[in-house]
């Protein structure tokens, strides 16, 4: 088991690298001089040349692509064209919010989704399944901004139980982040939820045609017990894969959800950075949240090893 | 083998695991302020990331500059120069003006503002600014004869040297430490140390998100009271935050929940939404407004050739983009004129077509006479600022009603105050057209209005050369009467018609919101934090 | 059809998730999607006609209206009429998505055939494949649009690569399952051409798969052009698209949610109703995930 993880983790050392070289690549390859991309269009053609030398845009591409590459593992991820300040200077500023928005997020779509698909599955085409099925077919076809928008009317301006926007730490009193990051992590939550409501049910069916719960329930076994205790542990490792899978749903709704929300997090920071085409920033982000996403999954992978002692590799 | 084949006891560690997310982000701990006693947070009409006020006319960086710096001589609410870090003198035949520093001014940083630093601040506004750089044509020197004195001797009068440079806007020459103002005038700043009355937190700084400033309490006042840029710069508040945010929906909705305290510039479609809230008022700042206008570049082309210029012009109608901006027409007006309606120098000559709903038939003919190719005009569409996004798809239309075969490209203002400043052509980083506002008071003279500078390279983005439009500004300058000045101002506004300098495309006034609570706002054309009171 | 079965990956359960054969069991549920779809495409189609009005003309006295008799749906900040606009603007937001669909599946066949085919390439593709898929497929979208300008073509492009990889991992395992099929090993062994055996006898193996596969991809690519634009990354704010008319409708949302609640209806419905259909084509073709379902 040790080796399986120590290769597993190996294995993410290729992954990212071929990541940095397109991300690398992204800039080198666009049309124009990646110099001028970078001086912004203020430059004279004396700067530009101090620039490019700068950059070391005059020597051959692989000699740039190991320097770039010396920089980022030191953690130097370059700086904003707009403000000038280092990337990761801003990254550090704005990744908690994103965090703390993320994590809320997850426990609400697991809270939610679990016993959704449990009761799906447990009440296999009946209405309660149907209707678990549809809101999940919903979930997926709904743009995560509407579905803000949907919440803001409702719960915001309507009803005028929630705040529409803005962000407040935990730190700065617990009941202060949730009334103000429950809108946008339910928001963010729905596509969550409609994943694995469908895994969980999936999953759960599956299980629940097995000997072991038949005879579970012979023996008279009372039924909750059998659900969550017996069958849903059994479900489990295909609905913590779900998890991962969909942490990329998660950074893509992570984007449109803090504009919605007007969060600082680094969500936003990428949509500005997008707009003001801030090429180092939209490098940086592109490297973290691969890398996130990457170490996640990497995660939940050993966790399979540890969540079920009988999988060997 | 599928993964539904593996079986585990897993599911109290499903739940531990979201017990553990839950205590974990109870645990996590952002980036969090501690608010002092007062502070107003202000949505301003756009995010600061520029922070350098000689690099940029962007009016957030100037409300920025207004901030944390300080200024030799100010206007008063009637257009006077008074003085505000110094006083003055001027010799009896109009040639040297001393200006003497007033006791008590000093940096953010501890340090003495002296002579050599105003110095230093004005020779760098000087080579941006073009009253600037009209006065610099004139100077004999610019020298700090001691700790507390500045000496500028020119070599021929030049009548409104207090006014160029006691402007509110675009560039006001605000007064950095000599070692900040000796970075090249066209290289952006990186220290942030002023002598105004508040101070720039660069910890907190997050751009596009927000700014904040902190009372400066070693500012002395002048003793006047405040009166539009003069008198006394007192603060009556501990921090003030100026907040992002996405869209003007998301901010209203903050005011209306007293999130925030003031929004600087508000969409007159949303006005509805605050009429009802006996906490929420919102008014007309100041009374002139702004104009709105249309720049084109002329170095390449089409828009070389003054008739396809004159085309564009004639294909444009000032209601129909005030129209799209605003809405209410209780908040806008057509306006022919370049100085502005309701200015001394005000005058309509040439502009019919402008005010009378465009000519399309007219720029047809002079685009056929012209031979225009069809060339893609490139016009920069900024889509992030509310007073700034509707005027380049309106003009899309109606360039294209008339034949201009047009490539509108969308992107955020910042991205388009940098791309302006490009003189690549415009399929190469470049561009051939974009709109921007001005406060009225910004051009309402053929002195400081920015457009109006005919010096190629030297000029405003646009970069026109024309020599015409400098021996009038000359003429202007030896004007001795204010019916002289008027018949100048004539003359100005005809020229800058035919060769179509700018396009003039109607006046419109920004409403301003505040909670009740925030009183005693300064009704001046840049919104500033001094004087206001939070109660 | 049982023979590809993909190899367990965190991918396969994903896929797996889309059989729901209770939903295809009720019969009427596909019925109606593919009612409404085939209207959605209808109405989209002939737009240009059904449109009273152009899209594009603007006319800022009459802006920010109700509905009315002429403005079914009344009129957006500029004036345009939002009922034209929905109408034409659908029948670009289906453009990208079916031009994204059948370009990723297209690469991804070609791809993914090499893959499973050529044992020597199939490592570096799978690696490279595997480093695309951790890059957040919307970062990459709009990085991609970013840099090559907001033309339809170039929005295509940003939300098929992202999609790629998925296509290539679902026919390489196809194709790796198939090629043990003894009438495969009895082609290689008779030698006959390696085209031949590409497309010949591997290649329709992959296409019920695809099918499904495209479905999902053609939902994902609708959705994906809307939150591009609505975000500014999108095709360029002049052509109407559902994304482009939501984005514009952002600031309105409060004195006109019908800029965002209409085109979010019918990009909803559309999307709604191609996921139901790729759900009902899956049990169709795949009885052994059907019958796993039961």
């Amino acid at each position: 088991m040790l080796g399986y993880i120590i290769r597993r983790i190996l294995a993410i050392f290729p992954v990212m690298l071929i990541v940095a070289i397109f991300v690398f690549l992204l800039l080198r390859l666009t049309p124009g001089d990646p110099a001028a991309i970078i001086a912004g269009d203020m430059a004279t053609p004396e700067q530009l040349e101090r620039i490019r030398e700068a950059m070391g845009l005059n020597q051959p591409i692989h000699t740039q692509f190991i320097t770039w590459m010396g920089r980022l593992l030191q953690g130097d991820l370059g700086t904003s064209l707009i403000s000038g300040t280092p990337v990761t200077t801003m990254v550090g500023q704005r990744i908690f919010p994103t965090i703390n928005l993320a994590l809320l997020t997850i426990a609400i779509a697991v809270a939610i989704a679990v016993p959704m698909g449990v009761l799906a599955a447990w009440r296999h085409r009946s209405w309660v399944d149907y209707a678990v099925m549809s809101f999940s077919v919903l979930g997926f076809s709904v743009p995560v901004f509407v579905i803000g928008y949907i919440f803001i009317l409702v719960f915001s301006i309507v009803l005028g139980w929630l705040p529409v926007q803005g962000y407040a730490a935990p730190a700065d009193g617990f009941g202060e982040f949730l009334y103000r990051a429950i809108l946008p992590a339910l928001t963010l939550a729905t596509i969550y939820i409609a994943l694995i409501a469908r895994m969980t049910r999936a999953s759960m069916l599956e299980v629940l045609g097995e000997d072991y719960i038949r005879t579970a329930r012979a023996k008279g076994v009372k039924e909750s017990r059998v659900l969550f205790r017996h069958a849903l542990r059994n479900a489990a490792v295909p609905i913590l894969t779900v998890i991962g899978t969909g942490f990329a749903l998660l950074i893509s709704g992570v984007v449109v959800t803090e504009s919605v929300f007007n969060i600082p997090g680094i969500g936003r920071l990428t949509v500005d950075a997008i707009l003001a085409r801030d090429y180092p920033v939209i490098q940086a982000m592109i490297l973290i949240t691969s890398a996130t996403y990457v170490v996640v999954n990497l995660i939940i992978d050993i966790s399979y090893t540890v969540f079920d002692p009988r999988i060997r590799y | 083998m599928t993964l539904h084949s593996f079986r585990s006891k897993g599911a109290s560690r499903v739940r531990s695991l979201m017990a553990g997310a839950l205590m974990a982000s109870t645990a996590l701990v952002g980036a969090s302020a501690a608010w002092a006693e007062t502070t107003i947070t202000a949505v301003m009409h756009s995010g600061l990331r520029v922070l350098d006020p000689v690099i940029t006319t962007a009016h957030i960086t100037r409300n920025h500059a207004y901030m944390i710096y300080d200024v030799l001589v100010a206007l008063d609410s009637e257009f006077k120069p008074q003085p505000q870090m110094a006083d003055w003198t001027v010799s009896d035949d109009g040639k040297v003006y001393t200006f003497t520093l007033r006791d008590g001014l000093k940096f953010h940083d501890g340090a003495a503002v002296t002579a050599a630093d105003a110095e230093a601040s004005l020779k760098r506004w000087a080579q941006k600014d073009s009253g600037g750089q009209l006065i610099m044509d004139r100077t004999e020197s610019l020298t700090a004869t001691d700790d507390k004195t500045l000496v500028w001797t020119l070599t021929e009068p030049f009548a409104p040297l207090l006014d160029t440079i006691a402007k509110q806007s675009a560039l006001p020459p605000f007064i950095m430490p000599a070692r900040v103002a000796a970075t090249p005038a066209d290289t952006a700043i990186t220290e942030h140390v002023g002598s105004g009355p508040f101070k720039f937190v660069e910890a907190e700084f997050q751009p596009g998100v927000s700014v904040t400033y902190v009372k400066n309490e070693d500012y002395v006042p002048r003793d006047e009271p405040a009166d539009n840029m003069a008198g006394g710069k007192v603060v009556h508040v501990d921090k003030v935050v100026w907040a992002t945010m996405p869209d003007a929906s998301t901010s209203i909705n903050a005011l209306l929940g007293n999130e925030i305290d003031y929004i600087e510039s508000v969409q007159v479609d949303l006005l509805p939404l605050l009429e009802g809230d006996p906490d929420v008022v919102f008014e007309k700042r100041e009374p002139l407004g702004y104009q709105t206008i249309g720049r084109m570049n002329f170095k390449h082309p089409p828009f070389d050739n003054v008739k396809v210029r004159q085309a564009a012009m004639m294909a444009l109608d000032q209601e129909a983009v005030l129209a799209a901006l605003i809405g209410n027409p209780e908040y806008y007006s057509t306006c022919g004129a370049i100085f502005g309606c309701g200015t001394p120098l005000a005058d309509a000559t040439g502009s019919d077509s402008l005010t009378s709903g465009g000519d399309i038939e007219a720029a047809k003919a002079l685009l056929e006479e012209a031979g225009y190719d069809g060339t893609p005009i490139v016009l920069m569409a900024p889509t992030d600022v509310v007073t700034l996004a509707a005027q380049p798809v309106v003009a899309a239309q109606s360039l294209r009603n008339a034949g201009f075969n047009v490539d509108m490209q969308p992107m955020d203002w910042q991205t388009l105050v940098t791309r302006r400043a490009s003189q690549n052509a415009p399929a190469d980083g470049g561009w051939n057209i974009f709109f921007t506002n001005w406060l009225v008071p910004e051009i309402s003279s053929p002195l400081i209005s920015p457009m109006l500078n005919g010096r190629g390279d030297g000029a405003w983005f646009g970069w026109p050369e024309d020599a015409r439009i400098e021996e009038l500004k000359e003429a202007f300058i030896d004007a001795g009467t204010p019916e002289e000045q008027l018949a100048v101002a004539k003359d100005i506004q005809a020229h800058n018609m035919e060769q179509v300098l700018y396009i003039p495309l109607g006046q419109y006034v920004s409403p301003q919101a505040r909670r009740a609570n925030i009183t005693d706002m300064i009704p001046a054309p840049v919104p500033v934090f001094w004087n206001v009171k939070k109660e | 059809m049982s023979h590809y079965a993909p190899p367990s990956s965190a991918m396969q359960s994903v896929l797996r998730l889309f059989s729901i054969p209770s939903l295809a069991k009720l019969g009427t549920g596909p019925l109606i999607a593919a009612a409404v779809l085939t209207m959605i495409v209808i109405v989209t189609l002939i737009s240009p006609w059904l449109a009273p009005f152009d899209p594009l003309e603007m006319n800022p006295m009459n802006r920010l209206q109700g509905p009315s008799d002429t403005n079914m749906l009344g009129t957006d900040p500029f004036g345009r009429d939002i009922y034209s606009r929905v109408l034409i603007g659908g029948r670009v937001s289906l453009l990208i998505g079916i031009g994204a669909a059948v370009v990723s599946v297209f690469i991804g066949l070609i791809i993914g055939l090499i893959a499973g085919f050529f044992r020597l390439a199939d490592t570096l593709i799978m690696r490279v494949m595997d480093s695309l898929m951790a890059i957040p497929s919307i970062l990459l979208a709009i990085a991609l649009v970013a840099l090559n300008g907001p033309s339809i073509t170039s929005v295509i492009m940003a939300i098929t690569i992202p999609e790629i990889p998925r296509v290539v991992r679902l026919v390489r395992s196809v194709v790796l399952t198939a090629r043990e099929e003894p009438y495969v090993e009895a082609a290689i062994a008779l030698g006959s051409s390696m085209p031949k055996i590409l497309f010949q006898h591997l290649m329709p193996n992959t296409m019920a798969p695809l099918i499904v596969q495209g479905t999902y991809i053609l939902a994902s690519a609708i959705l994906t052009e809307a939150i591009l634009s609505f975000l500014g990354a999108g095709v360029s704010t002049e052509i109407p698209t559902w994304g482009n008319i939501m984005a514009e409708g952002r600031q309105y949302f409060r004195i006109k949610p019908e800029l965002i609640l209409w085109p979010g209806l019918m990009l909803s419905l559309c999307i709604l109703s191609i996921n139901l259909l790729g759900d009902t084509a899956r049990d169709m073709l795949d009885p052994r995930l059907k019958k796993r379902g039961e």
